[in-house]
C-alpha cells in the first residue's frame, strides 16, 4: 500500500531537489501519525488479555512479528530501488538502497533479539535452528554484507550500482534460502519443539498486531526519507567541497 | 505478569535499537545541514547546473 | 572461447601455486577439525562428509578474488568489456577455467581426505559426486561476488563475506545428498537433483550478475 505509494513518487521525482521539498512538507506528518499509532499500539499490547497458552509472553509478538515483516519488506523496498539504479540509472534509488540497509539491518536485528526473548520461556533455549530464525539470520548476514560493501567503496554512484547488483542477487537467492533452510530443518528438527504457527491468532492479537505492524511500517518510511535526505545532502556536500577545492586550485 | 524479564527486555532492547536509529538519522541530518550552512557561510553556493550535473551522475 | 578458456588455464597453471595452494589450504582444515573434536572415529566418520563440504566451500573462495582483478590489473579486463562476444559468456568461460583449475583440484582430493575422515567408500563417492555437481555452484556464485569487489583493493575478505550466505543453498543439499546415500531412509535423489538444479539455476544467475558489476564497475 505505502510501498506503491511510495513508488510511483520515486519515478515522478526525477530531481532530488523536488524530492527534499516533498519530504520536508511530509516528514512531521509522518513522524506525528508514527508517534500515535505506537501510542495506541503499545496501548494495546499491554492492555489485551495473554493467551491460554504461552501466557504474557505473546505480547513479545507485537514486536516480533512487524519487525520480522519488516525486515522483509524493507529488502524488497532495496530491490526494487537497485532496479532503479541499475534500469533507469535514477539518482534517487541509489540514495534509496543505501539508506534502506542499515534500517533493515536494524529492524532484523530486533527481530531476531525479540525472537530469541520469545524462545527462551517457549523453547527453554535462546537460539533453536529453526527455519525461520535461520533464514533471518541469514537475511541479517546479507545486509550487513550490502553495508560492507557500501561503506568499502568511495565512489557513491559506482557504489549504489554495485551494490544494486548484490541486492538483485541476494533477492533472486532468498526463495532458494527459504526453501533450502525448510529443508534442512525437517531433516534436522528434534520433534519437541513447538512450532511458532501452533494456535491460530485470535482477533484479540490481531488488532494490536495489525496497529504495530503499521506503525512500524510508517516509522520505516519516515526513517527511510529523512536517511534518503541526509544522504542527498551528503553528496551535495562533497560535490561542492570538490567545487570548490577545484576553483580554489585554479586561483593559486 | 509471568516472565516479564523476558518482554521487558525485549521491549527494551527494541526502544533501544529504535530510538538510537531514530537519533543517529536525526543527529546526522543535523550534522549535513551544519556543513551545508558553514559552506554556505564560506560563500560556496549550489548552482543550479551543479544540482543538474550531480543529478545524473549521483 | 576456447582461447580464452586456454589462456586462463594455462595462467593459472603457470603462475603456480594457486590450485596447490587451494588443495593444501582444504586439507589443512579438514586435518584440523580431529583436533577440535577428537580423535573418535566414528563421530569423525559421521560428521565426515558435513566437514569436506565446508572445507571445500572455504577452500573454493580462496582464490575467488584473483578471478577478475589480474585481468583487471592488465587491462585484458577492458578488452573483454569491449569485445563483441557478449561479457555474459566470457565470464561464463571465466568460470568454467577457475573451476577447473583451482575446484575440480579440491574434488579429487576429496576421497583422500575423506579416508582421514573414516568415511566408508560409499561415503566417499557420494561426497566426491556431490561436490563435483555442486562446486561449480560455487564458482559461479562466487564470480558475481569477484565482480562486486573487483575495484576494491583488498576485496578477498569482503568476497567470502558476500559469497557466504548466497552459498548456504549449495551446502545444505551438497550435504543432505551425502549423508542421505549412506543413511537407509533418507532418498539420495531428491537432494541431489536438487542440487543439479541449483547449479543449473547459478550458472546462469552467476555469470548475468557478474557481467552487470563488471560493466557497472568499470570507471
Amino acid at each position: 500500500m505505502t510501498e506503491s505509494l511510495a513508488i510511483t513518487k520515486f519515478s515522478d521525482l526525477a530531481n532530488p531537489t523536488r524530492f527534499l521539498a516533498l519530504a520536508a512538507r511530509l516528514l512531521p506528518w509522518m513522524a506525528g501519525l508514527c508517534c500515535l499509532l505506537f501510542a495506541i499500539g503499545l496501548y494495546l499490547a499491554f492492555t489485551t488479555e495473554g493467551d491460554y497458552q504461552q501466557g504474557d509472553t505473546v505480547r513479545i509478538m507485537y514486536i516480533h512479528v512487524p519487525a520480522a515483516w519488516l525486515s522483509m519488506m524493507c529488502y524488497s523496498v532495496m530491490a526494487l530501488s537497485a532496479i532503479g539504479t541499475l534500469v533507469w540509472r535514477h539518482p534517487l534509488a541509489d540514495v534509496s538502497h543505501k539508506a534502506a540497509a542499515p534500517l533493515g539491518a536494524a529492524f532484523t536485528l530486533i527481530a531476531l533479539i525479540t525472537g530469541s526473548l520469545w524462545g527462551k520461556p517457549m523453547w527453554g533455549t535462546w537460539w533453536v535452528w529453526d527455519a525461520r530464525l535461520t533464514s533471518v539470520f541469514i537475511l541479517f548476514l546479507m545486509y550487513l554484507g550490502i553495508i560492507a560493501l557500501n561503506r568499502a567503496m568511495d565512489d557513491p554512484s559506482k557504489a549504489a550500482r554495485v551494490s544494486a547488483v548484490l541486492i538483485l542477487i541476494g533477492f533472486v537467492n532468498i526463495p532458494i534460502i527459504k526453501f533450502s533452510v525448510d529443508w534442512w530443518n525437517t531433516l534436522h528438527q528434534p520433534a519437541s519443539v513447538i512450532r511458532m504457527d501452533g494456535p491460530t491468532i485470535d482477533g484479540e492479537f490481531l488488532r494490536p498486531l495489525l496497529i504495530m505492524a503499521i506503525a512500524y511500517t510508517l516509522l520505516f518510511f519516515t526513517l527511510h526519507m529523512m536517511a534518503m535526505r541526509n544522504e542527498i545532502w551528503r553528496r551535495r556536500i562533497a560535490t561542492q567541497r570538490r567545487m570548490a577545492a577545484r576553483t580554489a586550485s585554479r586561483e593559486v | 505478569m509471568s516472565h516479564a524479564f523476558y518482554i521487558y527486555t525485549s521491549y527494551g532492547v527494541t526502544a533501544l535499537i529504535t530510538f538510537s536509529l531514530i537519533a543517529w538519522t536525526v543527529l546526522d541530518g543535523r550534522a549535513r545541514r551544519r556543513e551545508m550552512a558553514e559552506l554556505e557561510a564560506a560563500g560556496i553556493r549550489r548552482r543550479s547546473s551543479v544540482s543538474a550535473h550531480e543529478g545524473k551522475q549521483a | 572461447m576456447i582461447d580464452l578458456l586456454l589462456r586462463d588455464l594455462k595462467l593459472s597453471v603457470r603462475a603456480g601455486g594457486g590450485a596447490l595452494i587451494g588443495v593444501l589450504f582444504f586439507m589443512t582444515v579438514v586435518a584440523v577439525i580431529p583436533f577440535g573434536v577428537g580423535p573418535d572415529l566414528n563421530l569423525l566418520s559421521r560428521i565426515g562428509p558435513a566437514i569436506i563440504w565446508i572445507g571445500a566451500l572455504l577452500a573454493a573462495l580462496l582464490g575467488l578474488d584473483r578471478l577478475f582483478q589480474t585481468d583487471r590489473d592488465d587491462g585484458s579486463l577492458d578488452l573483454m568489456l569491449m569485445q563483441e562476444q557478449p561479457l555474459v559468456l566470457t565470464v561464463l568461460i571465466k568460470c568454467l577455467s577457475h573451476w577447473l583449475a583451482n575446484i575440480l583440484p579440491l574434488v579429487i582430493a576429496s576421497p583422500l581426505l575423506g579416508l582421514f575422515m573414516n568415511m566408508n567408500e560409499v561415503a566417499i563417492g557420494a561426497v566426491m559426486i556431490t561436490l563435483l555437481v555442486g562446486s561449480p555452484a560455487l564458482a559461479f556464485i562466487g564470480a558475481v561476488g569477484a565482480a562486486v569487489a573487483v575495484t576494491l583493493p583488498r576485496g578477498g575478505l569482503l568476497v567470502s563475506i558476500l559469497v557466504l550466505p548466497l552459498t548456504i543453498p549449495v551446502l545444505i543439499f551438497g550435504v543432505s545428498a551425502s549423508y542421505a546415500a549412506v543413511e537407509d531412509p533418507a532418498p539420495f535423489l531428491p537432494p541431489f537433483l536438487i542440487l543439479v538444479a541449483i547449479t543449473m539455476f547459478f550458472s546462469v544467475i552467476g555469470p548475468l550478475g557478474a557481467a552487470l558489476a563488471l560493466r557497472n564497475a568499470g570507471d
